[in-house]
């Protein structure tokens, strides 16, 4: 059992509370109950950052044409892109799949969440401005090109659940060495680990720093990884990292989506 | 009706035009000079434009888009009026970019362009500030050029979209220490403000204080440590920042 918090749609506040992130249930006084049957918000209050290409695959896929046109050559510093807060949704809500859309990309990511202000860290005390993790559901429109920002593609109202809950940072001992599966219809799709991240956490959030403050409640991802699995309307789409949990969503019509978050 | 936000003896109030000063939400009068000025609303989600007039995109040497090229900027870069815009030390090209803001009043999705005025609640001036430096060819313009702190000041005033007969029809100018450096206007966007609503709310629900900061006309050059910047729009506001250096954030 681990310590985590979490927020009930039904509450403005955050409740702080023992769960099993394996059975994906939350005790509550002598009783578990599973995180289907508590009516769970996104549990984010500040600015959702995604950064693009911090898995090796991810980057190798594009192979030599980082070097040609229009990339030149490969990525620098970070590349980040914003989740904006329409794209928020929540823990067993729809994903609405747009009109002229018939398969999405499952963008699984582990959500740093940002504990105290965080302004150009150093690798030595990075891990302190960190309150805990969660699971992100990074969804995007596929689209082949990185030159443009691809706010098309990856803005989409209720693009991007987050939960079940946060887990407590020292809940985890090496948030560089996580497994992440994601399952569509209960079938493995995709299983990666963030030992294969280009920067792992701690370095990650010292490139950022250096140009942008993260503040309390942000969310920084630390990357989606290669072959993003592809769903479509009716998939029932899991994504699991060890340590933290499961976050569970279905695919539905852009018709009948109203609205993943309550804020 | 022109309205800001303003901090005034260890407090935060709204703050109305006044015969040249400000008449605050208690009802004091105040000077505009004892006040410091905070961004005129809270921004949500913000949309900024790149290359939305063609002589920009000339300039840049970009062919102008054939739809809306846009960038999100989030909360860490905003800044009120008389604020300061740092330049570090290892850049070589920083520029400022006088752009109107379009402030969005209610939830909007699925608007046509005969409609979209409906949902403005008014404007303001932004200076979307880019340090070229840092351009990657990735999702670019990458949030390490657009969205650094200090980088995107905004204001003073949220004008009231009744004030602004034309929004489409506004001369733009930015002063660095006094002299002119960029003018254009409004009515050379590429795309227009009911075209931008339109846009966005076919894809995405835009709500009550999202921004759309709608670029900038051609006329970026280079600013130093020092420099007082003014972009200014016409019967909006006159937005003034200075850049400065490294040496005031060295304790970090």
């Amino acid at each position: 059992m681990n310590n985590a918090k979490f927020k009930r749609t039904d509450s403005r506040e955050f409740t702080s509370a023992v769960v099993s992130t394996e059975r994906n249930s939350i005790k509550i006084e002598d009783n578990e109950i599973n995180v289907s049957d508590i009516p769970l918000d996104n549990p984010i209050t500040g600015t959702v950052y995604g950064t693009l290409m911090n898995f090796q695959g991810a980057l190798e896929r594009l192979g030599d044409a980082v070097n040609d046109k229009p990339y030149l050559s490969p990525p620098v510093a970070p590349v980040l892109y914003i989740k904006p807060a329409n794209t928020f949704n929540r823990y067993g809500a729809g994903i609405p799949v747009p009109e002229n859309e018939s398969n999405l990309e499952m963008g699984a990511s582990l959500g740093i969440v940002i504990g105290k202000t965080a302004v150009a860290l150093t690798e030595e005390t990075a891990m302190n401005y960190v309150a805990g993790y969660t699971i992100v559901n990074d969804v995007s429109v596929p689209h082949a090109s990185l030159f443009r920002p691809a706010v098309q593609h990856k803005c989409r109202d209720g693009f991007c659940p987050i939960g079940p809950w946060i887990i407590d940072r020292d809940e985890l001992k090496n948030p560089d060495d996580v497994i992440i599966r994601v399952y569509i219809n209960d079938e493995l799709k995709q299983e990666n680990s963030t030992n294969n991240l280009i920067r792992p956490v701690p370095r990650l959030l010292v490139d950022v720093t250096e140009f942008m403050t993260l503040s309390p409640g942000d969310v920084l991802l630390v990357g989606v990884p290669e072959n993003a699995p592809l769903a479509k309307i009716g998939d029932k789409v899991r994504i699991e990292i060890k340590g933290i949990g499961s976050l569970e969503n279905v695919l539905v019509d852009e018709k009948s989506f109203s609205g993943g978050a309550t804020q | 009706m022109r309205k800001a936000r303003i901090s005034f003896d260890g407090t935060i109030h709204e703050a109305f035009e006044w015969e040249g000063r400000l008449k605050l939400d208690d009802g004091r009068i105040v000077e505009e000079r004892e006040v410091e000025w905070l961004t005129p609303i809270i921004p949500r989600t913000v949309f900024a434009l790149g290359l939305n007039y063609a002589d920009h995109a000339a300039e840049l040497a970009f062919d102008a888009p054939t739809e809306p090229l846009v960038f999100l900027k989030g909360p860490n870069t905003f800044i009120g009026h008389h604020g300061f815009t740092r330049r570090p030390a290892d850049v070589t090209y920083m520029h400022y970019e006088c752009e109107l803001a379009v402030i969005i009043g209610k939830t909007a999705r699925h608007v046509k362009k005969e409609e979209a005025y409906q949902y403005v609640k008014g404007y303001s001036v932004a200076n979307d500030y880019a340090i070229r430096d840092y351009l990657e060819n990735y999702y670019r313009p990458n949030l390490r050029v657009k969205n650094r702190d200090t980088c995107t000041p905004f204001g003073p005033w949220l004008v009231y979209a009744n004030e602004v007969s034309n929004p489409m029809n506004l001369k733009l100018t930015t002063h660095v220490n006094d002299k002119l450096v960029q003018e254009g206007t409004t009515a050379d966007m590429i795309f227009d403000i009911p075209t931008l609503i339109e846009y966005f709310s076919s894809f995405m629900t835009l709500s009550e204080n999202d921004v759309i900061l709608t670029g900038t006309p051609k006329g970026s050059v280079d600013t130093a440590v020092g420099d007082v910047v003014v972009t200014e729009i016409e019967g909006v506001g006159r937005l003034v920042n200075t850049i400065i250096g490294d040496e005031s954030f060295l304790n970090r």
